[in-house]
């Protein structure tokens, strides 16, 4: 299981490009964090997901 | 007037006409854009949330174009997560510009001063415009100075509480020692609260709360341009002096018709 903005997701195998894609991000504007890290959206293909990773998906929302 | 004509706010090398900044939360998103143009704001700030795809809507659609946006590091509970909400931020492609936010208190939301210097000074060496909200503590603002922000933003009163210049003093002190923009962010309510502090010599005011919870927000947010604009020509043609006792007559003292 790959834990996803707080939540248990199947998706080890998949490339996070796909993974975002399927769960509709597409086309979205994100910042990802992988493992700690921040992925650039060219990047998302090459990251393969594996269990026991931690992702983040972040977008602004109305703040002061 | 002209030296109305050239007077700017610079931030971080970027120079801007209007002395308002504004809030983006708890109002609609509908609203946003009648918001921007009537507060005539060019600056607008906005939170980082973890997304989730039942929301449809982005709020930047409805932000116009040139306006700059001012992350905010909200949540955060220290240096370390402000400073990666504000690199998940950029990495959103908005450009450089961040405001230090960070609470370890969820009953009275005050910042917390020492984690946001070092969070400044992480953020700055990395190249973000770092504007730190912060307690009005002027130690505090010199520490903010060398730490490369690029203003401070001292509070009025608690966040979200209209109350006005409460930290005034505090505030003046700042604006009278600290060689950086004072931008006066959270508690101010009414416009008559903004003007006064433009009147003290702040830079700008930021608000969100006295906007979100007026009954007509577009037209709150015009009040609010006007007042900023009347307390900073106040500012800059410098307010009359206040006699510490009696009176001045303001008529000639001479020519009455009894002499």
């Amino acid at each position: 299981m790959i834990r996803i903005n707080g939540r248990q997701e199947k998706a080890a195998g998949k490339s996070l490009a796909d993974w975002l894609c399927q769960a509709g991000y597409s086309g979205r504007m994100i910042a990802v964090e992988y493992n700690g890290e921040i992925i650039s959206a060219e990047q998302y293909p090459q990251v393969s997901l594996h269990d026991g990773d931690v992702v983040e998906i972040v977008c602004f929302m109305g703040g002061g | 007037m002209e030296k109305m004509m050239d007077d700017c706010l610079e931030l971080g090398g970027q120079r801007f006409h209007s002395r308002f900044i504004l809030g983006s939360g708890k109002y609609s998103l509908q609203l946003i854009e009648a918001a921007v143009q009537d507060a005539g704001a060019e600056i607008v700030t906005l939170a980082v949330r973890r997304a989730n795809t039942q929301d449809k809507e982005n709020i930047l659609d409805y932000i116009p174009k040139g306006v700059t946006l001012l992350p905010n590091t909200s949540g955060a509970r220290n240096a370390e997560e402000a400073v990666r909400i504000a690199r998940l931020a950029r990495a959103m492609g908005c450009g450089d510009f961040v405001k230090i936010e960070i609470m370890r208190d969820s009953k009275y939301l005050l910042p917390d001063n020492g984690e946001t210097v070092k969070a400044t000074e992480m953020l700055a060496k990395e190249g973000f415009i770092v504007l730190p909200y912060m307690y009005p503590d002027l130690n505090v603002a010199r520490e903010l100075v060398s730490a490369g922000a690029a203003a401070v933003m001292p509070l009025a009163a608690p966040i979200g509480s209209n109350k006005g210049l409460a930290t005034k003093e505090f505030i003046q002190i700042l604006i009278d020692e600290i060689d950086l923009p004072v931008i006066v962010d959270a508690g101010i309510g009414a416009p008559s609260q903004a003007c006064e502090a433009m009147e003290m010599g702040a830079a700008a005011i930021m608000a969100n709360t006295a906007l979100a919870t007026a009954g007509n927000l577009p037209l709150m947010a015009a009040a609010f341009k006007e007042a900023i604009v009347a307390g900073r020509k106040a500012y800059l043609a410098g307010l009359g002096r206040v006699l510490t006792r009696g009176a001045e007559a303001s008529d000639p003292l001479t020519g009455f018709l009894h002499d």
